[in-house]
């Protein structure tokens, strides 16, 4: 396996990281306003308050690690989806200090808990429509984009964008089944079971938009023998999807939190299969916009070194904050 | 409407101003860090309780004022993508693996720790949570060496070669462009800039509270660490910030010729211009006024040594001058008046009067957000000075630019600038508003319900993961363990 290969694996585990990380948090802020004012709601927020900035980092390492493994991948998408970035950026520094204003200043709660969730439904929104802007093409003219003002407004981009914001409530809502008891996590449960349904029927359209949207897509799903490794993501995803349904309704704590993961998984497989080699369709390859081997290299040993102190530390600070969140803090 | 040229100034002022933004966070931050480790680290060497009631103090602050430098710094993560893809582009292969490196080795440790940091402290125990706030100083301080090594890099392009699609790519050794030639000056001035920085807000502080109750020995405790602090380590600055620019000398000479006014070569000494008004067109410094053949004795440590002047350099690879000499001034101005302070507390100090001396803490107080100027002065001085490279001799910043059209950087900056004033304005408010609070003794810290703004929603009694709850939680935890 070539050293390009390996840092595309790792981009896609950062960016698949930082999904379902971030993904739960932003999902929260998403159904915050479904919860109760007062003691639903500080519970909820408290359920990812010591979480939520190491989550965060992921997206850094995300950019980051594209600008270095992928510089023309990252000069390229960056200025295309120029206003969703932006809007990105702009939604993450409103949910960011609404973890810490809203405690500080109680007469503007309502205010920064507003700013909670418009923050993340402006950043989730602005993540899968840039997703759909890079799955739908991005023009490229001597490494430079090429293309229009607009061309990440599409049906095509809306509708990624939907989906993403439905599969982070998702996350969202399984986290706080696993998170919470009593009447917050029966709300919980039955936001987790819409929002599943939801998830599901966008994670079909966007899939059959796919094969519909470019001639490329529809030969790697359809033709042999590709279909052979392309085939078992949906059935996979299919069962994986009856099984999280089933256990939100059968009273389950943590399961159901992991399903929905396995779910984003196997959504990302999918996306993978159909991007496949290219990091910028339709015209760069993952090769074409590789930083040299003497940058991956002097990368892969950092990783190598780096990755699994950071998966331990961050797996023992979850741990340290293991178990419902109490009435009082967590007990 | 717009041309090309208003689409790179723009893009030049997006990332001014979200760059400057940013960094008044982490100036802050990177100083509270090693602050609250200290704080907590003689908290458990000696067990008094007054070093817990001052780390729980400034952790509240430290929480605000991280968050802020996050999400301001995540924007960086991204401006370099979204405002200066070519110059991505290029300079990927090089500096990208240093950022992925901070990212790795800084970042994550970071925030990976913060959240024990804060509210942890009834979980781990002593020791464990006094490891997760050394880790987080710890991560400020990484990420401070790898973002400077880059910077620098950029400053002091060195280790790399020429690709043939036009790519800057690394040569034989990272250490090379790691270590370029002006990183260790630039690190050990912008880390030491940071911890002066906190210093004069902790001293600021202290002596507000000091000013309204002299007896308040929380005050007194905070006002003289951070005296100390300015006593020790300002003259060891202004000796850094000498060997910094004895560095820029060497290797970005115009940039030194701009901080100094010096439009004309002046082959028997230069002098040190104090005050003056830089004219760019007429290439002169009009209403000069200087000392003779200082600016040589201190640069060259010879008072008669030549200096070259910007006559030596052709008119379109100057800085802008006049920022560059101002903002050098307000710096070492800065600095000096910072020496005067820290000075004049050890005289209070040696006399025994060190609470007692009300001018001294007014001057402290003044002086309490010195830091911050002097740190933007001095990066705008450094920033400004390179022009008009983005690296230095290599990169033009006009050929660095996304091709982004006018309308499009002018939008997002004006959102960056309503979002960052409000948010960030009201989040300095907070700041202020808890540094107005007088540090609390233990006893009256630990109340329920009497901490006001920080409690929970105001009728039921809620949970918090509110940083100053936990820790009072802890303590009492602590202090009743200790009494069994």
């Amino acid at each position: 396996m070539d050293l390009t290969v390996i840092w595309a694996f790792i981009i896609a585990f950062a960016v698949f990281a930082y999904v379902v990380m971030d993904g739960f948090d932003l999902g929260i802020g998403i159904l915050f306003p479904t919860f109760d004012v007062g003691l639903e709601r500080d519970r909820a927020m408290n359920s990812i308050a010591p979480v939520w900035d190491g989550n965060e980092t992921w997206l850094v390492l995300g950019g980051g690690g594209l600008f270095a493994a992928f510089p023309l991948a990252y000069a390229v998408v960056l200025p295309a989806t120029y206003p969703l970035i932006i809007a990105m950026l702009l939604g993450l520094v409103f949910r960011g200090v609404a973890f810490e204003y809203r405690w500080r200043d109680p007469s503007h709660r309502r205010f920064w808990d507003a700013a909670f969730t418009g923050g993340s439904l402006v950043a989730a929104m602005a993540q899968g429509m840039t997703l759909g802007a890079l799955l739908q093409g991005i023009e490229v003219v001597d490494r430079n984009y090429a293309g229009s003002w607009f061309d990440w407004l599409t049906p095509y981009t809306l509708l990624t964008g939907i989906g993403t914001v439905v599969g982070y409530a998702l996350l969202g809502a399984t986290w706080l089944v696993w998170k919470l008891d009593g009447e917050g996590q029966a709300h919980a449960r039955n936001l987790g079971i819409r929002a599943a349904w939801a998830t599901l029927v966008l994670m079909g359209a966007v899939s059959l938009y796919n094969v519909f949207l470019n001639a490329e897509y529809a030969a790697r799903w359809m033709t042999a023998p590709e279909i052979y490794f392309a085939a078992p993501v949906p059935i996979i995803t299919a069962v994986i999807a009856i099984s999280l349904l089933r256990t939100l309704k059968a009273e389950r704590h943590s399961k159901p939190f992991w399903l929905s993961i396995a779910l984003f998984f196997f959504g990302m497989a999918g996306l993978g299969v159909t991007m496949w080699p290219y990091v910028v369709p339709p015209g760069i390859t993952i090769w074409d916009a590789a930083a040299p081997e003497r940058s991956q290299i002097f990368m892969l040993v950092g990783v190598a070194i780096t990755m699994p102190l950071i998966i331990a530390y961050t797996a023992w600070a979850y741990w340290v904050f293991r178990g419902k969140v109490g009435h009082e803090g967590y007990h | 409407m717009f041309d090309q040229l208003d689409a790179i100034l723009l893009a030049r002022i997006q990332f001014a101003f979200t760059v400057s933004f940013h960094f008044i966070f982490p100036a802050f931050s990177i100083g509270l860090a090693s602050y609250l480790a200290v704080l907590e680290g003689l908290w458990l060497k000696t067990g008094k309780s007054i070093y817990l009631d001052l780390f729980k103090y400034w952790v509240k602050i430290f929480a605000i004022a991280f968050a802020m430098g996050v999400v301001s710094g995540i924007v960086m993560s991204y401006q370099f993508g979204t405002n200066w893809s070519v110059f991505s582009d290029v300079a990927g292969p090089v500096i990208g693996p240093l950022m992925a490196y901070e990212v790795l080795t800084a970042f994550f440790l970071e925030a990976g720790f913060l959240g024990v940091m804060l509210f942890g402290m009834e979980r781990v125990g002593r020791k464990l949570h006094f490891a997760a706030t050394l880790m987080v100083a710890i991560g400020t301080f990484i990420s401070a060496f790898w973002i400077l090594s880059v910077n620098s890099w950029m400053h002091t392009p060195s280790g790399f070669e020429m690709g043939a699609n036009g790519q800057y790519l690394p040569g034989d050794s990272w250490l090379e462009i790691i270590f370029n030639p002006s990183f260790p000056y630039r690190l050990v001035h912008t880390v030491l800039a940071a911890y002066l920085t906190t210093a004069f807000v902790v001293g600021g502080v202290g002596a507000w509270h000091l000013l309204k109750d002299r007896a308040n020995r929380h005050a007194r405790k905070m006002f003289s660490m951070a005296m100390w602090m300015a006593a020790l380590v300002v003259p060891v600055q202004i000796f850094a910030g000498d060997m910094h620019g004895l560095n820029t000398l060497e290797y970005q000479p115009q940039k030194v010729m701009a901080m100094e006014g010096h439009y004309d070569s002046y082959p028997d000494g230069a002098p040190l211009y104090l005050f003056g008004i830089p004219n760019d067109e007429e290439q002169k410094l009009e209403y000069a006024f200087g000392i003779p053949k200082l600016s040589s004795l201190i640069l060259k440590h010879d008072p008669d040594a030549p200096l070259a002047g910007l006559d030596t350099i052709p008119d379109d690879e100057q800085p802008p001058v006049a920022i560059v000499f101002w903002s050098f001034r307000i710096m070492v101005g800065l600095g000096f008046a910072m020496l005067g302070v820290g000075l004049w507390s050890l005289v209070a100090r040696m006399r025994k009067r060190l609470y007692d001396w009300t001018w001294l803490h007014r001057a402290a107080l003044v002086m309490a957000p010195s830091g911050f100027v002097a740190v933007i002065a001095g990066w705008i001085t450094t920033e400004v000075g390179r022009q008009p490279y983005v690296i230095y001799n290599l990169m033009r910043t006009a050929d660095a630019v996304s091709p982004l059209d006018a309308p499009a950087v002018a939008t997002s900056l004006l959102a960056f600038v309503v979002v960052y004033f409000a948010v960030f304005g009201a989040g300095v408010w907070y700041i202020l508003h808890l540094m107005h609070k007088p540090p609390h003794a233990l006893e009256t810290g630990v109340k329920q319900g009497d901490t006001g703004p920080i409690r929970t929603a105001g009728i039921t009694p809620g949970p918090t993961q509110d940083p100053i709850d936990q820790m009072d939680q802890a303590v009492v935890d602590i202090k009743r363990k200790e009494e069994r």
